[in-house]
């Protein structure tokens, strides 16, 4: 479980802060949407997760425990697939089990296994330039779970693909996200997105410094299928959420 | 073949110039004509390929070979520590704008005739490039992949290897194909100021005799060597780079 206590976090460069005396949680196995408007401090939240930023005040904790104690706790996939181009799809899905000392053997195994899972075996030995986009983004994701972690932290995913592969690339994250039970945060600020994968969505209102993240429950179950989207209760829930969005931005 | 026949085909209209001005002129020891200095070339050429040639590329292949060490040494010494980045880097920039081959002389002065002054000369005019541009190259790193690498546990040595070093690579082997023709000037420049042997040396030497056509020829075979050995590296560079055109 991921729990933030009282974080509160400034850009040193920056004179507003980004969060402040924030409180919020995600259950294990959790698939948990943020959306919000762009620059409202999304990324950071996921920058203060994965240690690349440290909050000023109060804690983040995973398991109860602070997250400067433990390792390797979270994955973090960027918006850009961010693959090394001298790098075969294979090399680059083992990347962080390099870094992380697997021994060579078991990494060419796990390699193979998540790249089937991912529908991309027969690519194993091409390099990122041979690939489209969303097989990119595909593999970035493979490269994220190699890591190991149980959450992983999603930053807009799909936001550079075209339409019809980002609804492809939902339904297949969700069919990935039923496989290997992990706890997801995706990113988005994509409402219909977020409606689509999430079973709870967290919605940032407040203009900077944001305090909290209104949690909004999705009304619908798993497997899901496109047409639940067409629902009255569901049309009625994006609506609500773009105006809550709107209201925001216009402040 | 195709796209590079326009500029054949300007070198060739230039030669074709170049060769009815020195017929016209008509005095080979002001400006010899092509055909002429291809004649002296294979007249003179024992000595130039057994004696003079040999002792220019060593002069700048260890020169060469220094300057690379040295200038990675510089480069990832810099990379790693941003005080000596802070301390260096401006030096470097500066010491580009130094003639070298004014300071050239002192070298014979010190070293005298051996093979060390001339090494001196070509490490001179071609370690600094060398260490500029590669460190430029590590300094290219995207920093979002840097993150990415920290976020899975990397070490700064992690990074290095795995991201710093193969971003570079481009840039090195655009420094070796900048500090080629350099050492070679560098080697040929020294030559010409103080030697008993090599190509710069033996054009001094023509020269002296009044020999324009022999003052070319060493010139001349010191630039198709240089261009040729430019070739081969990129050569290998396509080999080993297959993702230049994505970054
Ligand atoms: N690495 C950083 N260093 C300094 N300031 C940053 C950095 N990242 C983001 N910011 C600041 O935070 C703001 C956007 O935050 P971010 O978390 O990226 O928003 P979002 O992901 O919701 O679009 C930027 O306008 C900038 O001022
Ligand atoms: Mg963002």
């Amino acid at each position: 479980m991921l729990r933030f206590e009282g974080v509160s976090f400034r850009y040193p460069e920056d004179e507003l802060g980004m969060v402040e005396n924030l409180s919020f949680q995600v259950a294990d196995g959790e698939f948990v949407a943020i959306i919000g408007a762009s620059g409202c401090g999304k990324s950071t939240v996921f920058r203060l997760i994965n240690g690349l930023e440290r909050p000023d005040g109060g804690k983040i904790l995973v398991d109860e425990k602070p997250i400067e104690t433990i390792k390797n706790y979270s994955a973090f996939m960027p918006q850009k697939d961010l693959l090394f181009p001298w790098r075969s799809v294979e090399k680059n899905v083992s990347l962080p089990m390099e870094l992380g000392k697997v021994p060579m053997g078991e990494q060419e195994k796990r390699a193979a296994l998540v790249l089937e899972q991912v529908g991309l075996a027969d690519y194993a030995k091409k390099y990122p330039k041979d690939l489209s986009g969303g097989m990119k983004q595909r593999v970035s994701f493979a490269r994220t779970l190699l890591s190991g972690a149980d959450m992983l932290l999603l930053d807009e995913p799909f936001s550079a693909l075209d339409y019809l592969t980002r609804v492809e690339m939902q339904e297949w994250l969700l069919a990935q996200w039923a496989h290997y039970h992990k706890t997801i945060l995706f990113i988005t600020h994509d409402v219909e997105e977020a409606i689509f994968l999430a079973k709870r969505i967290y919605i940032i209102q407040d203009a900077r410094p944001f305090t909290q993240m209104e949690s909004i429950e999705v009304p619908l179950g798993y497997p899901r299928n496109r047409e639940a989207l067409k629902q009255g209760e569901i049309v009625e829930l994006k609506e609500s959420l773009i105006g809550k969005l709107r209201r925001s931005v216009s402040l | 073949m195709k796209k590079n026949l326009p500029s054949v085909l300007l070198v060739l209209v230039l030669l074709l110039l170049w060769q009815g001005a020195a017929m016209g002129i008509n005095a080979a020891y002001i400006l010899p004509s092509p055909t002429g200095i291809l004649v002296r070339l294979w007249e003179l050429r024992v000595p130039l390929f057994k004696v003079h040639l040999p002792a220019t590329m060593g002069v700048t292949a260890l020169g060469l070979l220094i300057s690379i060490g040295l200038g990675l040494l510089l480069a990832i010494s810099m990379d790693w520590n941003p005080k000596l980045e802070k301390a260096l880097y401006p030096v470097i920039v500066a010491s580009q704008t130094i003639p070298t081959t004014a300071i050239a002389p002192l070298f014979i002065l010190w070293f005298g005739y051996s093979i060390w002054s001339k090494v001196l000369v070509t490490i001179l005019m071609t370690f600094f490039p060398i260490a500029i541009t590669v460190f430029d190259g590590f300094k290219s790193t995207k920093r979002e992949m840097e993150e990415l690498l920290f976020t899975y546990g990397a070490t700064k040595k992690d990074i290095f290897l795995k991201l710093k070093l193969p971003t570079a690579l481009p840039h090195f082997f655009s420094a070796i194909k900048m500090a080629i023709p350099l050492s070679v000037i560098g080697a040929a420049i020294a030559e010409w100021l103080g030697a008993q042997k090599g190509l710069g040396y033996f054009s001094k030497r023509m020269m002296t005799q009044l020999d324009g056509a022999g003052v070319f020829a060493p010139v001349v075979l010191l630039s198709v060597v240089a261009m040729l050995t430019v070739w081969v590296i990129t050569i290998v560079e396509n080999k080993l780079i297959t993702w230049r055109k994505e970054i």
